[in-house]
């Protein structure tokens, strides 16, 4: 039996609910819309998104797991890798169907895998507050670009609003194309033309004309801080994997 | 304006370098409406130099003008580099630009000693207190507390600084004497005692009432330079348990000496910093702080230094096989904690999933133990029988072949911390 839903976290959540409401003899696989691809063996059933329904199982998740195990959900949701449905899936039927606690069996696969990929979510969170450089525009903005692995921009906007909540910034995904915009109240979702699209804003009239000075400052300062009879570039290129080097004015 | 600026930083931030500490953890401080910047509970290393270490604050000396003239130091008086002085607005501009672009976490400020103590101390506190109060900054502080300054000052300094620490530098009182003969443990021991007590009132006082303002809220840190004098590694760690103990420190933190002079109480120009004695040391740290170790298992007597091919963790278990194998179905966690190969994170989850049936080898390497490791002190739903009890020495050959490939393979000044 294959459950066909639209992509969404609440149509995830619909289809939960769906199961219970028919609990199908078989296994049921769980295939978002646009990977779907009819199959002549096998029965489908197309989840129809419905808040109501998404809201109940949310709910009940988080009377079960509180608030550090929905958001392990959420993570994982927000890996957009495709097994991960399946396992969020599986994960709540099998939350619901067990007395509590269940979510601490490490032993139990989907719980295993679930937890894991949570954890490779937040540690890009946790990357990203760390390496996003803002630049300063001309008009007193602070950009930043980047282009994460998972979707993460969702995870940054709590950490980035109480802790920059003096100044405007921006956070574009590149990659997603879409942003958020602090204008020193809330946060709003944006989207940019597809022109400034970057990482970084190389065009010098768009930028405050102290940028440049600080820019080179902190390479100075990350240059002379170094201790060079203790490099270690293995250590080092674990720590900032290549992939993120691009980020940091420091690097470039 | 721009360039001097510039040269000043290379000369301040090169000379902060050899002060290891980059922690911004600890403090929950909240940011202020309207301000700018917060702490976070587990610190944020925002970069991390070519040699390893967190880049989480801007490191810099106020200045590295000093009276003093300790061996081991570079800012030392008699050494003819260059001097220069931020001024207070310097700093705090700095600190400002580059928290607003997200290059760091706070700031770390330390300082030669000009004039003396009170003066130094006096200035430090200008730059957090301008810091606090007129640009309404709440990112990391940590500061320098200035051996010899007066109460007053280190309690004002405290109400803004988010963590203070004063180092120990050499870990025995001879070593220090040896090094820097102006100098003596209680210069430390006094103001480290002092904070500590402030901390202890100013909680108390806060239970009470609620508008007292926190106190140096990441608590207080020190570092003892290690490899310049003939100190043991025994020596070494008693006096970071006792300090641990005596003063609630939150770190203590080890620094592999770099030789900068070719004085001939030290290890001359040149020499390789021992990163691999400091890497065992910070194991043995850990050993003591999460995984419930008495630093007496570790070190002692009939074992005065940490051996260099495997680390702590290991050498203890071979040393008290008797305690093994620990059965991973039954055992009681501060146990299972102690089986090499085992961290944290891991013990903790095999407690909770054993509640739900005994575990097995996949499940056990699923969960993230390093079985090879660890196979040689577990037992659990289908360990293979064991025909015979292999020595000490024996397990200890396996385990070495078998991270030969893996580890030995990086020249021994590329380690990793674990
Ligand atoms: S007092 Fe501090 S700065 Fe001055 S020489 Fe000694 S260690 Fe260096």
């Amino acid at each position: 039996m294959i459950y066909i839903f639209d992509n969404s976290l609440e149509g995830l959540l619909t289809a939960v609910f769906e199961w219970f409401e028919r609990k199908p003899p078989s296994k049921v696989a769980i295939v978002p819309k646009n990977n779907y691809q009819p199959n002549a063996f096998t029965k489908s059933f197309e989840v129809l998104t419905d808040s109501a329904k998404a809201n109940r199982v949310w709910k009940g998740l988080a009377q079960r797991l509180g608030r550090p195990g929905i958001r392990k959900i959420y993570c994982c949701y927000l890996s957009e890798r495709l097994e991960v449905y399946q396992d969020i899936f599986d994960f709540c039927i099998y939350i619901f169907q067990h007395q509590a606690g269940t979510e601490k069996n490490y032993g139990n696969a989907p719980v295993l895998s679930l937890t894991q990929t949570a954890r490779k979510v937040e540690r890009e969170k946790h990357r990203m507050e760390a390496f996003i450089r803002f630049q300063k525009t001309a008009d007193g903005m602070f950009y930043c670009g980047i282009d994460p692995d998972f979707n993460v921009i969702p995870l940054l906007i709590n950490h980035f609003k109480n802790r920059y909540a003096n100044q405007q910034w921006v956070i574009y995904d590149i990659k997603r194309h879409y942003g958020i915009f602090y204008n020193l109240q809330t946060v709003a979702e944006i989207k940019l033309d597809n022109t400034i699209n970057l990482l970084k804003k190389t065009n010098q009239h768009l930028l405050d004309e102290q940028e440049n000075l600080y820019a080179n400052l902190w390479k100075d300062y990350f240059n002379r801080t170094n201790i060079v009879a203790r490099k270690n570039t293995k250590l080092h290129t674990q720590q900032v994997p290549k992939r993120y080097w691009k980020y940091l004015t420091e690097k470039l | 304006m721009a360039e001097r600026l510039r040269e000043k930083l290379n000369i301040l931030a090169d000379a902060a370098k050899y002060d290891v500490s980059c922690s911004s953890s600890g403090s929950d401080r909240k940011n202020t409406k309207g301000g700018l910047g917060n702490g976070h509970q587990s610190g944020i290393c925002h970069t991390y130099t070519e040699d390893g270490r967190c880049v989480s604050l801007l490191k810099i000396l106020l200045t590295n003008h000093c009276i003093f003239d300790c061996a081991y130091c570079v800012s030392r008086r008699s050494n003819d580099i260059e001097r220069a002085a931020f001024t207070v607005d310097e700093v705090v501009e700095l600190t400002m630009n580059f928290y607003r672009r997200n290059y760091i976490e706070g700031l770390f400020l330390s300082s030669g000693i000009f004039k003396n103590a009170d003066f130094t101390m006096e200035r430090l506190l200008r730059v957090v207190k301008k810091l606090r109060l007129e640009e309404n900054y709440n990112g990391y502080i940590h500061l320098k507390t200035i051996p010899g300054a007066s109460d007053e000052l280190i309690t004002a300094a405290g109400l803004y600084a988010d963590r203070m620490s004063i180092n120990l530098e050499m870990p025995t009182e001879t070593g220090l004497k040896l090094l820097a003969p102006e100098k003596s443990h209680q210069d430390v021991i006094k103001p480290l005692a002092f904070v500590k007590n402030q901390i202890i009132q100013f909680k108390e006082e806060k239970k009470l009432i609620k508008s007292v303002p926190k106190f140096v809220p990441a608590g207080q840190s020190t570092q003892m330079v290690v490899g310049a004098t003939a100190e043991t590694d025994k020596e070494i760690m008693y006096t970071a348990a006792n300090f641990y103990k005596n003063f609630s420190l939150k770190r203590v933190y080890y620094s592999g000496y770099i030789p900068i002079s070719n004085d001939s109480r030290m290890p001359i120009l040149g020499t390789q910093p021992p990163l691999l004695r400091e890497n065992r040391l910070y194991q043995t740290d850990w050993l003591m702080r999460f995984y419930g170790f008495d630093v007496r298992e570790l070190l002692n007597d009939g074992n005065p230094h940490l051996d260099t091919d495997i680390d702590p963790k290991l050498s203890w278990a071979l040393r008290n096989m008797q305690n093994f194998p620990v059965d991973i179905n039954t055992a009681d966690y501060q146990m299972i904690l102690r089986v090499p190969g085992i961290g944290v994170g891991s013990a903790q989850k095999i407690v909770q999933a054993r509640k739900f049936g005994k575990l097995y080898i996949h499940q056990l390497k699923k969960i993230g133990i390093a079985y090879n490791r660890a196979k040689h002190f577990i037992s659990c739903a289908d360990s293979p029988y064991q025909l015979k009890d292999y020595q000490s020495h024996q397990i200890k050959d396996f385990i070495l072949a078998e991270s030969q490939s893996k580890y030995l393979k990086t020249p021994p000044n590329q380690l990793l911390l674990f």
